[in-house]
C-alpha cells in the first residue's frame, strides 16, 4: 500500500482552506490551472508506459480536479477515515487520470507516477485499492463502480455520516445493465447524498455511442429512475461546481457532463483511435506543447 | 574454442487473424453464421467480417449479460452465433447466461473468449482471463476447448461450428510458434500426444505446450524421458490417455495459464486419484497478479520451461526417482 505524502497532503489541505474565502473566479482559475497539469502528467504516464487510455484520461480530467480541488472531503493522510466522501471512477480504464490527480492531493508521492503500469507497480493499469490510497473499490470491468456507490451512500444514511458519495460513469459503460440496476436502487431509496456523473464524450471503444447502441435521451432516462438531473458542460469548471452542490429534491443527482474525449489535444480531440492509442514521441511532444499553453 | 550453439527462435503468432479467417469462411459458406460482440470489434479482429457482412455482425455494446442471452436467442432462432468478448468479461459477468442460457437450455452458442489468460498483461487482475476453465469446467453440457497454435485454433472453430450444442473456445492472443502437427486429430476426449516418454509425463494446453516441449528437450538431454500431452478440450477430457500415463509414467505435471483450482490440473488429479494415484505437481496461475506485461507474468508464476523443468524434477524425487 503506497503512503501520503506528507508535504503534499499538506499543501493540498492548505490550498483547500484558501479557497473557502476565495471568489469564485479565482477557485475557477486555479481549477484550470491545476486541470493544464493533470493532463501534462497523463501524458507523460502513457509515453513511460507505453500503454493507457489518453482519450477517456483527457475527458475525465476537469470532472476529476473539480471534485478533488473544491468539492470532495478528504483528507490524503487519513484515506480511510470513516466520515470522508467516498469517490469511485467506475470507468477504471482511466486510472491515469485518476492516478495523477491523487498524487496531486498527496496520496502517494507524485515520483510514483513514473512507474505506471511497470513491473510490481502498484499503479497497474486499473485502480486497485488494496494497493493505492484514494482508490474505494477496484474498478476495470465496466459497471462495477456504481453498485458499490450506492452501497456507499446507503451505509452513510445507516450510520447517520454527512459523507457524500460520488461516481464517475463512461457514457459507453452506461450501456451495462448493472448500471441501471444501480440507478433504481438509487432511486428507489431516495439516496440524496449520491452523485453520478456521467463523461458524456459520445465515444466508446470502437464507435460513438450513439452509432454502437444509443443512450439517448440519456436525461430523461436518469429522470424516470428517480434521479434529479443536471445537464453542463464537463469542461467548464463553474459550471461543474454549480452541478456538484447538494441534492436540492432530496433524490440522487444525475450529472451528465458533456464532454470531449481527448480534450486539450486538438488531434485527438472527439477521434475514437485514441481510446487507447499511444502518442508517439513526436505527438507527445506536440501534446505537452498544446498543453503548456 | 568453445562452440556457442545459437538456439533456433520459431517464429510466433497471435491466433485472432486465424479466428476471423476461418469465421468470414465460414459465413461465406453458410448465411446462418453470425457474429455477436460488445464494442469489441476491433479486440475481437472483427472488423473484416463487419465489412464483408454488416448485417450480420450484431453489436450490443458494453452489456456481457446482454451479449450471451442474445447470442442464445439467434441459436434459438435458427442461426449459429459466434458470441466474442474479452474473456474476462464473457465468461465473468455472463457466467450465468452460459450457465442458463447456453448450456442448460441447449442452446448452441459459440463463446469466443479474446485474449485468455494473462494477455492483458498490465490492465490487470480484472482483465485476466484465468478463473475460466474453473468456473466453466463446472457447468454441464459445455465442452471447454483451449486450442494452442494457428492449425488447432481452425480446428476448433470448425469443430465448434459443426458441434451440436455451445461450447467455449480461448482464442489465443499471447504469440506462440506453431507446435501441434497438422494431422493430429481434433476430438471431444481426446489427447495429442507430442511427444513419447517413459519417466514421467506432462500435460500441457494453450500458451504452455511449446514450453512442455522445451522441458522435455532438456530433460532428454539430463536422461529424463518426459511424455508430452496436450489435451485441447479440458473438458471433456481424454481420461484414459491419463490413466495411461499414469500407468506407465511415474508421475504427472500439469501446466496451464488459469487458476489451478478447477482447470486442467484439478480435471487431470480427479482422474489420476481415481483411477491409478500417481504423485502430481499442478503449475498455473495461483492468486491475483502483480502488474506486469503478459510474458513478465508467465515468468512470475514460474509457467516456463525452467518451472515446468522444476516440477518434474520435484515429482521425480518424490517417488524416489
Ligand atoms: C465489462 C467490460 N466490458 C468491456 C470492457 C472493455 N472496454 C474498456 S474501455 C471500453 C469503452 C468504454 O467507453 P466509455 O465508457 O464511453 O469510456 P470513455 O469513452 O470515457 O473512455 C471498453 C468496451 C471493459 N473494460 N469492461
Amino acid at each position: 500500500m503506497l503512503t501520503a505524502d506528507t508535504p503534499t497532503a499538506a499543501r493540498y489541505r492548505d490550498a483547500r482552506r484558501a479557497l473557502q474565502g476565495s471568489e469564485q473566479d479565482d477557485v475557477v482559475r486555479w481549477l484550470q490551472s491545476v486541470s493544464a497539469e493533470i493532463r501534462i502528467k497523463i501524458i507523460r504516464m502513457i509515453d513511460t508506459a507505453q500503454l493507457g487510455h489518453v482519450g477517456g484520461d483527457l475527458s475525465v480530467t476537469d470532472i476529476l480536479v473539480t471534485l478533488f480541488g473544491a468539492v470532495l472531503e478528504v483528507d490524503p493522510e487519513d484515506p480511510r477515515a470513516p466520515d470522508r466522501d467516498r469517490f469511485i471512477l467506475s470507468k477504471g480504464h482511466c486510472a491515469a487520470a485518476l492516478y495523477s490527480t491523487l498524487a496531486w492531493c498527496g496520496y502517494f508521492p507524485e515520483a510514483e507516477l513514473g512507474s505506471f503500469m511497470a513491473p510490481l507497480s502498484p499503479l497497474n493499469g486499473h485502480p486497485n485499492r488494496r494497493k493505492v490510497p484514494g482508490v474505494e473499490t477496484n474498478t476495470g470491468p465496466l459497471g462495477h463502480g456504481f453498485p458499490v456507490a450506492v452501497g456507499c451512500a446507503l451505509a452513510a444514511r445507516l450510520r447517520g455520516s454527512a459523507s457524500r458519495t460520488v461516481v464517475v460513469l463512461g457514457d459507453g459503460e452506461m450501456q451495462e445493465g448493472s448500471n441501471w440496476e444501480a440507478a433504481m436502487t438509487a432511486g428507489h431509496y431516495g439516496l440524496s447524498s449520491l452523485t453520478a456523473i456521467v463523461d458524456r464524450n459520445r465515444l466508446q471503444q470502437g464507435a460513438r455511442t450513439e452509432e454502437t447502441k444509443a443512450l439517448e435521451p440519456l436525461d430523461a432516462k436518469w429522470a424516470a429512475f428517480g434521479w434529479e438531473v443536471r445537464v453542463v458542460d464537463g469542461h467548464d469548471h463553474a459550471a461543474l461546481l454549480m452541478a456538484l452542490l447538494p441534492s436540492a429534491t432530496g433524490r440522487p443527482v444525475a450529472v451528465v457532463a458533456n464532454t470531449i474525449k481527448g480534450r486539450g489535444v486538438s488531434f485527438m480531440e472527439d477521434r475514437v483511435e485514441w481510446h487507447h492509442k499511444v502518442p508517439t514521441a513526436d505527438q507527445v511532444r506536440a501534446a505537452i506543447e498544446e498543453l503548456s499553453r | 574454442m568453445t562452440s556457442v550453439s545459437v538456439p533456433v527462435v520459431a517464429p510466433a503468432y497471435d491466433c485472432r487473424q486465424v479466428f476471423a479467417e476461418e469465421l468470414i469462411a465460414l459465413a461465406r459458406a453458410d448465411e446462418r453464421v453470425v457474429a455477436v460482440c460488445n464494442d469489441s470489434v476491433g479486440s475481437s479482429n472483427l472488423v473484416e467480417f463487419r465489412n464483408e457482412f454488416p448485417d450480420r455482425l450484431i453489436n450490443v455494446g458494453i452489456a456481457e449479460q446482454d451479449l450471451v442471452g442474445v447470442g442464445a436467442g439467434l441459436a434459438n432462432g435458427g442461426l449459429i452465433p459466434f458470441v466474442s468478448a474479452a474473456g474476462p468479461f464473457l465468461t465473468g459477468r455472463a457466467l450465468e447466461q452460459i450457465k442458463a442460457d447456453c448450456a442448460y437450455s441447449g442452446h448452441k452458442v459459440i463463446l469466443c473468449g479474446q485474449s485468455p489468460g494473462m494477455a492483458y498483461g498490465e490492465l490487470g487482475p480484472t482483465h485476466h482471463s484465468v478463473e475460466d476453465l474453473s468456473w466453466l469446467r463446472a457447468i454441464a453440457d459445455l465442452p471447454v476447448l483451449v486450442p494452442t497454435d494457428r492449425a488447432q485454433t481452425r480446428a476448433a472453430i470448425r469443430w465448434a461450428y459443426a458441434a451440436d450444442g455451445p461450447c467455449y473456445l480461448r482464442i489465443p492472443r499471447f504469440r506462440v510458434p506453431d507446435t501441434i502437427p497438422a494431422d493430429a486429430l481434433f476430438e471431444p476426449g481426446r489427447a495429442v500426444t507430442l511427444r513419447e516418454g517413459s519417466d514421467v509425463t506432462i500435460i500441457a494446453i494453450g500458451t504452455m505446450v511449446s514450453r512442455a516441449l522445451q522441458a522435455a528437450e532438456v530433460l532428454e538431454s539430463e536422461g529424463v524421458s518426459a511424455r508430452v500431452i496436450n489435451t485441447p478440450f479440458v473438458d471433456p477430457l481424454d481420461e484414459d490417455t491419463v490413466v495411461r500415463a499414469a500407468v506407465e509414467t511415474r508421475g504427472i505435471v500439469t501446466v496451464e495459464e488459469a487458476t489451478i483450482s478447477g482447470g486442467l490440473g484439478a480435471a487431470v488429479a480427479s482422474v489420476v486419484s481415481q483411477r491409478h494415484p500417481v504423485p502430481m505437481r499442478l503449475l498455473g496461475v495461483n492468486g491475483f497478479a502483480p502488474t506486469g506485461d503478459a510474458a513478465y507474468l508467465l515468468n512470475h508464476f514460474g509457467l516456463t520451461a525452467d518451472g515446468i523443468h522444476t516440477a518434474v524434477v520435484d515429482v521425480l524425487e518424490s517417488v524416489g526417482a
